[in-house]
């Protein structure tokens, strides 16, 4: 049956900017059904996002939405979260946009297992300045400002949001589509700091520079690449070249900041 | 009964009076001269219920102050000069948005890192310009530690009552003094909260103009869900390049505040012996305290000597610069910078008296016998 995604739409704000062909509408569609599985309240949900494709993401959907500066959401949504901690504090962005200019801010997020959930759209490049390389650009690939190829290494964002301290890390594509809304619903019922990696495609600025002939060759890479949390434990060093994990990759219990902060609260005041 | 005192830093001061103002949240970033207004709302605030987070960066601490603004907070940020040149993205962010919150500014010397321990005046026109774009800037400069309390009460006032940043800018002479004060009773002064909706949230629009050139302001989950944005938007806050919209949001931005009635409420300045003045002093923060003193001294010898005090550097107050640039001889500016307000003075005089520099940025303050000496020349 088909999913109705119109009860969080926001009616005239559609069609998107997003190009044929990319996966962030996959994401997006993902993102809305986690929502309403987990049955947050519409006015008591903030979606807060920085600079980019990923980013224009909160103009269409009907919440309490931020559209900030260049890599600073999470620095936003933290202030949202301090001030209001009974709001349900959602982070959308790119690859560029939160471990590029917003590393800092990604990473001091993940330190203080802040309870928000962080939706990072990797499509590996900067799509709406252009294609220009990303952190999360492959070594070796093309992009607007790597013409010879990528000299840079790569952020293996998953990895940085754990050893900066997130409590809940998970990894899927937009080809694995039903798996991104239940990874993000984890991600929301968490308490603490969340990050949901969607590895999507970007057809316009990266697969055309890098010899995806379509959409589907891209699609057909995502799903090439990923391997299950659970298979991997089962492969071999030289099987696992070239891949990545997805599903749940890493969760633990730690306090939570907000409630940290309450705690400080209640000292200050004689508790 | 009798009116609490206590012998305050300017720093200290500035954060009571935050608090007496309404502050809720304060994210910050430590920097030199202006730790003692983060330390003093660290213990303050968990006491009231309210939120204190020191932030990974100046650039986060901004963030997080327009973030908190947008839940209905009153909320603050201070820094000093290289911590603004870092915010001023998002300052104008606060601008285009129209987001209220309150950024101090310590001032100390020189470019970049400069002297930090340091006083200087040389942020003065950052506040107007440093930001991109074109907008509308509020910034208050007071000169005592009292006059801090009361001020930082008045630029959350002023935030909340235009929906934008003010800015507090003081020099370090003046933030790191102690002096007397008087705590004003609850109600002694004036507190302003912002305009929330009153339209069921159906049809609330975040900039919508009928309600004049300030619109009210829903709160991050009070049932109105709106869209913000730093683009340039039509009145619902959704992104459009439509010409007539921007250029109209743009203009209406800048006139909320540089309109003849805004400029009637926002604009403060302390006038001194000016009335038969021939000599004016325009002088403002610790350099006007140097220039009151030297006034009083001109006076003793005869010469007509008077202070022009601005409380409200931004918008400036042109018409009346002017007005005293056509009846005195000569407007000396002493600053701690080498010139910055002394340009805006020049400019709004228009040629109808000189108006001379004293500048000083090697970390001493402007004393009274250098203005003295500077009046007797060109008298």
């Amino acid at each position: 049956m088909a999913y109705d995604y119109d009860k969080y739409l926001r009616p005239g704000k559609l069609p998107h900017i997003w190009c044929p062909g990319c996966g962030h509408g996959i994401a997006m569609k993902g993102l809305i059904r986690a929502i309403d599985s987990c049955g947050l309240d519409k006015n008591n949900t903030a979606i807060v996002s920085g600079i980019g494709c990923a980013s224009r993401l909160p103009g269409y959907v009907d919440f309490n939405t931020l559209h900030t500066a260049h890599g600073r959401a999470a620095a936003f949504a933290t202030g949202v979260k301090m001030a209001k901690p009974e709001m349900n504090v959602i982070v959308v962005g790119g690859d560029g946009d939160g471990t590029a200019i917003g590393g800092n801010h990604f990473i001091h997020a993940c330190r203080r297992n802040i309870d928000m959930t962080y939706v990072i759209f990797n499509n590996f490049i900067y799509g709406m300045t252009g294609g220009q390389f990303s952190p999360c650009t492959p070594t070796g690939d093309k992009a607007s400002t790597t013409p010879y190829g990528n000299p840079d290494p790569i952020f293996d964002i998953s990895k940085l949001a754990i050893g900066a301290g997130a409590t809940f890390v998970a990894r899927t594509t937009s080809f694995h589509a039903t798996q991104i809304d239940k990874l993000i619903a984890e991600g929301i019922k968490h308490k603490g700091m969340a990050v949901i990696e969607v590895l999507d495609d970007c057809p316009t600025t990266y697969g055309r520079r890098n010899k995806f002939r379509s959409v589907v060759d891209m699609m057909k890479r995502l799903k090439e690449i990923a391997v299950p949390v659970a298979a991997a434990s089962k492969m071999t060093a030289e099987q696992l070249k070239g891949k990545v994990l997805t599903g749940v990759l890493y969760k633990e219990e730690k306090p939570e900041y907000c409630e940290q902060y309450a705690k400080v609260i209640a000292k200050a005041q004689g508790a | 009964m009798a009116k609490k005192v206590a012998l305050l830093q300017g720093n200290e001061a500035c954060a009571h009076g935050a608090l007496y103002a309404g502050c809720s949240f304060f994210g910050g970033y430590p920097i030199t001269p202006s730790t003692e207004v983060a330390e003093v709302l660290s213990n303050e605030l968990p006491k009231i219920g309210g939120k204190f987070i020191q932030m990974e960066d100046e650039i986060g601490a901004m963030a997080s102050v327009i973030g908190a603004s947008l839940t209905g907070a009153k909320a603050l940020t201070a820094t000093s000069g290289p911590g603004v040149s870092l915010k001023q993205e998002l300052i104008g962010y606060a601008c285009i948005a129209e987001v209220p919150c309150v950024i101090i500014n310590v001032m100390r010397g020189g470019p970049s890192t400069g002297m930090p321990t340091g006083p200087g005046q040389s942020d003065v026109q950052q506040a107007k310009w440093g930001t991109h774009g074109d907008h509308a800037t509020i910034a208050l400069v007071p000169a005592s530690c009292q006059e801090i309390f009361s001020e930082t009460v008045r630029a959350f006032n002023l935030a909340e009552k235009y929906r934008m940043p003010v800015q507090v800018l003081y020099d370090e002479i003046v933030g790191h003094m102690r002096e007397r004060i008087e705590f004003p009773e609850p109600g002694d002064l004036e507190v302003i909260d912002r305009a929330k909706p009153t339209v069921p949230p159906e049809q609330y629009k975040p900039y919508d103009t009928s309600f004049g050139d300030v619109p009210p302001l829903a709160a991050f989950g009070s049932g109105y869900r709106f869209h913000v944005t730093g683009l340039n938007k039509a009145q619902d806050g959704f992104p459009t390049t439509k010409a007539e919209y921007v250029d109209n949001e743009e203009r209406r931005q800048i006139r909320k505040v540089e309109g003849e009635a805004a400029r009637a409420d926002i604009e403060k300045n302390d006038e001194y012996l000016t009335e038969d003045a021939e000599v004016l002093i325009f002088a403002y923060g610790s350099t006007s305290r140097s220039a009151r003193y030297a006034v009083n001294e001109l006076r003793k010898e005869g010469i007509k000597a008077g202070l022009f005090r601005p409380i409200t550097l931004w918008p400036f107050p042109e018409k009346r610069i002017a007005a005293l640039g056509k009846k005195v001889k000569t407007i000396i500016v002493p600053e701690l910078n080498l010139g910055q307000m002394n340009l805006e003075v020049e400019r709004v005089v228009k040629g109808a008296c000189p108006v001379i520099s004293i500048g000083r940025v090697d970390g001493e303050p402007i004393n009274p016998g250098q203005i003295m000496a500077q009046v007797k020349e060109v008298k």
